[in-house]
């Protein structure tokens, strides 16, 4: 992919190299000043538009976004601290204004994607001029403004249609995303927070500090693999039992001489209904040390708190309770495929004389894999990041300080998200030590899905029922 | 004579079947039994909670008339569904937008297109919750709704992937017969491709519409004032907040859980058939 990229990136530099060469006077000029190559051959309008973004984006520039830019690039992020300053001539303390490393990062990204979006348009605009030069080369007829909108009504469809979603995502996925990545290369942590404090670039230390096996406060690296090990086994399991628990049900109630069918699955589809938080904080209150389960039993255990063998009985009350709230979907989902198994499998397989068994591990089983694999890693990938069950069940505790040590923060069930968060939200905050996490998880998750999404055949054959 | 076998095995079977089906039922059914009981059950003084059937223990609609009564709880409902409706319309509008120009259209950017919205759905969100949080400030919107509404559907397009495995499977007959006579691409979408979609659409929007009636974390960061809550943050607040407010206000929680619960049961009892076809449709193709 990325070599296709890279071909494609060089396509437009010799696009915009050629049109410098070949293309008229007017071309060039468009170079500098936008919209000056379709003004000069009367397509008002079209040129307009981009003399008007250039205007805007210089203005832009030169009031609010340069100076961040420049700060961004000049190798710190902020020198001068806020705070008071004596002053001589007035005889009082004034306050200074000093910088905001988190400001001067957020509005450099911010300023960035600005330069990015504002080069896209640039590129149109010097091209678009050097395909008008060669339109009338070629003797041709320039295209009117009404000929440009129709065009953008049919053959680029695509671009009115993606342009709004794709600025949200910009917004608030893009420029939050550079932005944490960025984090990850700072010492942005408790003991250096805007705005009384500055941060600066630490290079790779935070991963340095991660994957180190140091131990103590500067080496997290047993710690991080002991939730990576617990977010995989976690994340299997939880994908598992709920898949093979939801399919029997499925399996159960579609079962000949079983009555009231859709009760039954009405049943279990009332726990989807109900919000999931609610689900989440009645249960972990029902397990609770004090709560309704110990006193019905008349024991004293403490069902998500346990620490002895590592935290086994937490571990296996999250499973179970994501088994409850899981279940219902996966038997929705299932039954509704199940229902579409070519009812001739099964006969052949009765006149053969299989046993249940059998047929289920020899049909129903391998039909249901084949068609539900994209969804099994799917849900595999969305255990690993499952914020809620973890977190709203034992808040990623019992603290175990001997086992994960007390300075990494992480805690015996947590997940890499939920050791994410308390890192972000706890009384110390250490962003820095977040965002490499969050790297890690990124990474963990892209590239499992980006290899099931293009192994699978649902990819390869988009256009098989068309 | 082997045939009544059969015959015995089989009742033995079904018999079998529904023991289980009936335990896992109540197993389902239980908790939820649970918390439509406490929501009804008045607590005189704290510390009773755990006791499931106490001595002076009183039904009735307390809890409901202290929720309406002493907590906010109306007005976190009127705004939970004034964001859930309009980031409801939003997210399903752009999601529509995104898959259609992903499915049926060709242009020279859509596989890498799809990868990046692929990756970039797998960023954990809340990492980048703090960024968002000051991006909001900057634009003068944090602590307001509105906020909400953008956060909610500002990164729509990412879950493109289930309404697009629907869009690939209508036939493109219908539309080429439309194009040849004359029709532009809009009237296309709007007027062949959205009505073959309607289950789809209707799944979209009840997954978009439930959404901010679960999220407590990003409102908890974006929003301060208690009078902008959204129900699922202030029903988790009132049992969260403070050393007590457990005992103090468990059954008021539940009263409120029980309602929220109420509204989207409904909802989604009656579209459930949508709900369905959605997941079977586009999560899953062979």
């Amino acid at each position: 992919m990325s070599k296709k990229n890279k071909i494609k990136k060089s396509g437009i530099g010799k696009d915009l190299i050629s049109a410098f060469k070949n293309g008229s006077h007017a071309t060039r000029l468009s170079f500098l000043v936008m919209g000056f190559g379709q003004l000069f051959r009367g397509q008002i309008a079209k040129g307009a538009v981009y003399l008007l973004t250039e205007v805007i984006f210089l203005l832009y520039m030169i009031l609010f976004g340069g100076r961040y830019i420049i700060h961004l690039f000049s190798g710190n992020l902020g020198t001068k601290l806020s705070g008071e300053q004596w002053n001589e001539a007035l005889q009082i303390f004034e306050k200074i204004q000093g910088h905001n490393s988190f400001l001067i990062l957020l509005y450099g990204v911010v300023s960035l994607v600005v330069i990015a979006l504002f080069l896209v348009v640039w590129a149109m605009n010097v091209k678009g001029s050097f395909q008008n030069d060669l339109r009338l080369k070629n003797g041709e007829r320039l295209s009117t403004f009404k000929e440009d909108i129709h065009a953008l009504l049919n053959e680029r469809f695509y671009a009115p249609l993606l342009a709004l979603p794709f600025l949200g995502l910009i917004v608030f996925t893009v420029m939050p995303l550079v932005f944490m990545v960025l984090i990850a290369f700072t010492n942005y942590d408790y003991a250096h927070m805007p705005p009384g404090k500055l941060f600066d670039w630490v290079g790779i230390e935070n991963f340095k500090t991660m994957f180190s096996l140091s131990g103590g406060n500067s080496g997290f690296a047993m710690v991080f693999l002991r939730v990576l090990l617990w977010t995989f086994v976690w994340a299997f399991f939880a994908t598992f039992t709920n898949y093979f628990f939801g399919l029997i049900v499925a399996l159960l109630i579609q079962k000949k001489g079983i009555r009231l069918k859709a009760l039954w699955r009405t049943l279990f589809v009332v726990a989807i209904a109900v919000p999931q938080f609610v689900t989440l904080l009645l249960m972990q209150k029902i397990l609770d040390g004090d709560g309704i389960l110990n006193k019905l039993l008349g024991t004293n255990i403490l069902w998500l708190a346990d620490q002895r063998n590592f935290s086994l009985l937490p571990r296996l009350m999250i499973i179970l309770v994501n088994i409850w709230i899981g279940v219902p979907y996966t038997l929705l989902m299932c039954s509704g495929i199940l229902m579409n198994i070519p009812a001739d499998y099964y006969e052949a397989a009765k006149i053969d004389g299989a046993s249940p068994v059998r047929i289920f591990f020899h049909i129903t089983l391998p039909y249901m894999l084949h068609i539900t694999t994209p969804y099994l890693i799917t849900q595999f990938v969305g255990n690993i990041n499952n914020f809620n069950v973890i977190w709203l069940l034992t808040g990623g505790g019992p603290v175990d300080n001997v086992y994960y040590g007390s300075g990494s923060g992480a805690q015996s069930t947590d997940l890499l998200v939920t050791w994410l968060y308390r890192l972000t939200t706890d009384q110390n905050p250490k962003y820095n030590v977040a965002s490499v996490i969050g790297i890690v998880i990124f990474v963990i998750s892209a590239v499992l899905s980006l290899i099931t999404f293009n192994r699978t055949s649902s990819a390869k054959s988009e256009e098989a029922f068309q | 004579m082997s045939k009544n076998i059969a015959k015995i095995r089989r009742h033995f079977s079904t018999a079998l079947t529904y023991a289980v089906l009936i335990t896992l039922g109540i197993a389902w059914v239980l908790p939820i039994c649970y918390l439509v009981y406490t929501a009804f059950r008045i607590t005189p003084s704290t510390g009773i909670i755990n006791t499931l059937f106490p001595d002076n223990l009183q039904l009735g609609i307390g809890n409901f008339i202290r929720l309406f009564q002493d907590t906010m709880f109306l007005t976190w409902l009127g705004n939970t569904m004034f964001v859930a409706i309009c980031s409801c319309a939003l997210t399903t509008t752009f999601i529509l937008m995104v898959s259609y120009a992903l499915s049926r259209l060709r242009f020279r950017l859509r596989k890498p297109i799809m990868n990046v919205l692929l990756v970039l759905g797998m960023f954990p969100g809340f990492m980048s919750m703090i960024a968002v949080y000051f991006i909001l400030k900057a634009m003068g919107l944090t602590n307001s709704l509105l906020a909400l509404i953008l956060v909610y559907s500002g990164s729509a397009a990412l879950s493109y992937y289930i309404c697009k495995g629907f869009f690939d499977t209508v036939p493109r007959a219908m539309e080429e017969a439309a194009i040849l006579d004359g029709a532009s691409q809009p009237v296309v979408f709007w007027k062949i491709i959205l009505p073959m979609a309607k289950p789809i659409i209707v799944y979209t929007v009840l997954t978009s519409f439930i959404s901010p009636w679960c999220d407590f974390i990003f409102v908890n960061t974006i929003i301060s004032d208690r009078e902008l809550y959204t129900v699922a943050l202030g029903l988790y607040k009132m049992i969260n907040a403070e050393k007590n407010s457990f005992n103090d206000n468990f059954t008021v929680f539940c009263a409120g859980a029980f309602v929220v619960g109420g509204i989207i049961v409904t909802l989604f009892m009656s579209m459930q058939r949508y709900y369905v076809e959605g997941v079977t449709s586009g999560a899953v193709k062979g």
